[in-house]
């Protein structure tokens, strides 16, 4: 066995440390010292995985770690190279500046005896999507996403009203159609291949295509896995979960949920596109199309949905609806181009989102609980940070440019050139997407900065100052990712090589 | 058809899982539901156990010596079954949770009702 340095403990013991902070959490007294731990342990692993991002893109390695005394194809292992690095560097800080500028909505929203828990939650989100990312063994995938959807479901219903009760009661459902189809998926594939490793699975997986033995139950098995990974994204049209779930929870959670736990199910269908399936197969399969196809409905369908809806989180989790979307045209181009606008818009729409959500969470809550689009009329002059964070978030959903959500527009644009047969589509739908953004993300700008004749003026709403640094994180963040892209694709291309290697 | 003979177990979980799958996707009582959540479940069971099991093996525990590996079964699927059914059963303990929040307000299981009563209590 190979000498493993220091740095190779990384992986592992960002997820260990997010799961003992949920436990020691437990003893925390009240919020206050829980949000404290909480946010010790996600800067630490910020910090961790900032080193282990510029340790693998230097050496340009991946590399696997092996859990416990078994080597490879009997053990447990966790896989990192510089995709999964930079996807656990993007998702502790979004975390990071969401919890800590979301803190006044759960100590104001949440029972005070509760908060302890809803941060032991937040924790094992936490670790549970570190592990999503990390993970090579399918079955270590499966139990994660089961905790991911537990926490999750806990995250909805921590407001306590019944709205939320009924909001997690149907992200459950959902959720768990789409667990129990992966489940199925990873017992079939288990019963053809004989492993449970990532890359051992590869291997026999590109055998048994080879010979065209179990031809059918490969197929079955790959539809039930991309469906279940589908249905835990809220790919359209499985998306009934989200409004009603992001509408009753704290904006808080709404942001992490929409930021980061959709994605954290589609990191972990790349790499099972990759370090399981290969390329070959599933091009050979026409998953990719499938999933080509239903993005593309999702970025026209979501933005449809949007246009109808009058209550403003209703509308963000819609849009969220359209962007996994264009997440979905992304991998469904079947090419590494259109997998790097992909995977840039993950990080894209992760920091545009929570920001989206933590402001519209200030303006309702500076309206008494009004939701409405047409209550906010004026929010913005009597919550000015708020609004201009909002109007940032909404300017680089709708695509302009210094923003980065221009950034992955124009990767997009630029990928369905080198998918043949496609290119009419994604420009178009791409076209059409941007336009019906626009249709509904200005007119709620719009609204939030015309102010409201005859009625006297409010006074300027308290905004804490954790609220401000987040809010100016994440405006920094979007602006970073839209000025300074190139580092990041160049990134990304050279993870996608190692992952398909 | 053949096949279908020799693998009738698989065939018998696939269908169980079918019908849990539809009963959790279409069911209005909740419990029902969360009943057809674990019939779901434990149909995956039963393909994983079916799929361990060779006839003639034993559990690879060495009691009388023999280290030959023909003479035991693979103990991964029991192992994977056992971590699902922890899965299971912490899923089922939420769910049912809380669906005796949901009863304890609405006073009703069924979800239709639940989502009616809901939506007038957002008119109001």
């Amino acid at each position: 066995m190979e000498h493993i340095n220091w740095i190779h403990n990384i992986p592992f013991f960002s997820i260990f440390l997010a799961m003992i902070c949920g436990i020691i959490t437990a003893l925390a007294k009240d919020g206050k010292v829980a949000f404290k731990i909480h946010t010790v342990m996600v800067f630490v692993v910020c910090i961790m995985s900032g080193l282990l991002l510029f340790r693998v893109v230097k050496n340009q390695e991946t590399f696997y770690y092996m859990m416990g005394h078994f080597p490879a194809p009997w053990g447990n292992e966790l896989r990192a190279g510089p995709l999964e690095a930079l996807m656990a560097v993007t998702f502790s800080l979004v975390m990071l500046l969401t919890v800590s500028g979301g803190l006044d909505f759960i100590m104001k929203d949440v029972v005070a005896e509760k908060q302890p828990l809803y941060f032991i939650m937040l924790n094992a989100l936490f670790g549970a999507m570190l592990a999503l990312i990390y993970t090579n063994d399918i079955f270590t995938a499966y139990v994660f996403i089961e905790i991911n959807t537990i926490a999750s479901c806990a995250l909805i219903m921590a407001k306590g009203t019944p709205e939320s009760m009924v909001g997690t009661t149907h992200y459950l459902v959902i959720s768990l159609l789409g667990s129990g189809l992966f489940l199925l998926g990873v017992s079939i594939l288990y019963s053809i291949t004989g492993h449970l490793l990532f890359p051992q699975m590869q291997e026999a997986i590109v055998g048994i295509f080879k010979t065209g033995e179990y031809a059918t139950p490969l197929m079955v098995v790959t539809g039930f896995m991309f469906i279940g990974i589908a249905i835990k994204s809220a790919l359209f049209p499985f998306h009934s979960m989200l409004p009603g779930a992001y509408n009753a929870a704290i904006p808080t959670s709404s942001g992490i949920l929409s930021g980061l736990v959709l994605k954290s199910y589609i990191i972990l269908g790349i790499k099972l596109i990759y370090c399981v399936f290969s390329e070959l197969v599933m091009h050979t399969l026409k998953i990719t199309e499938v999933l080509f196809v239903f993005g593309l409905a999702g970025m026209v369908m979501g933005s449809v949905y949007a246009m109808r809806e009058r209550k403003m989180k209703r509308m963000l989790a819609y849009s969220s609806v359209a962007q996994i979307g264009y997440i979905y045209m992304g991998i469904g181009m079947g090419t590494r181009v259109g997998m790097t606008a992909a995977c840039f818009h993950i990080l894209a729409h992760a920091i545009t989102k929570t920001l989206l959500f933590l402001c519209c969470g200030s303006f309702v809550e500076d309206n008494g609980g009004k939701d409405k689009i047409y209550h906010m009329r004026g929010a913005a002059l009597r919550n000015p940070l708020a609004g201009v964070g909002y109007t940032v978030g909404a300017l680089s959903m709708v695509g302009i440019p210094l923003l980065a959500g221009f950034i992955s527009k124009v990767y997009f644009a630029t990928a369905s050139v080198y998918s043949s047969g496609k290119m009419a589509a994604v420009l178009i739908v791409l076209g059409v997407s941007m336009v019906l953004n626009a249709l509904y993300f200005l007119p709620s700008v719009i609204a939030i900065w015309s102010p409201v004749k005859g009625v006297e003026k409010k006074p300027f709403a308290k905004v804490s100052p954790m609220f401000a640094v987040s809010i100016v994180g994440f405006i920094i963040l979007n602006f970073a990712l839209g000025v300074y892209y190139r580092p990041i694709t160049r990134i990304i291309q050279m993870s996608i090589g190692l992952l398909a290697q | 058809m053949n096949h279908l003979g020799t693998n009738f177990y698989e065939a018998a979980s696939v269908i169980l899982f079918g019908i849990g799958f539809m009963n959790l996707l279409l069911q209005n009582n909740l419990i029902k539901k969360f009943i057809g959540l674990n019939i779901m479940d434990t149909a995956v069971y039963l393909f994983l156990a079916a799929k361990g099991y060779i006839s003639g093996r034993v559990a690879p525990i060495l009691t009388d010596g023999i280290i030959d590996a023909s003479h035991y079964i693979n103990p991964v699927p029991a192992g994977l079954v056992l971590t699902g059914i922890v899965v299971a059963v912490s899923i089922t303990a939420f769910s049912l949770a809380l669906v005796q929040r949901l009863y304890k307000h609405y006073g009703t299981l069924n979800m239709d009702e639940i989502m009616r009563l809901s939506r007038e209590e957002e008119g109001e």
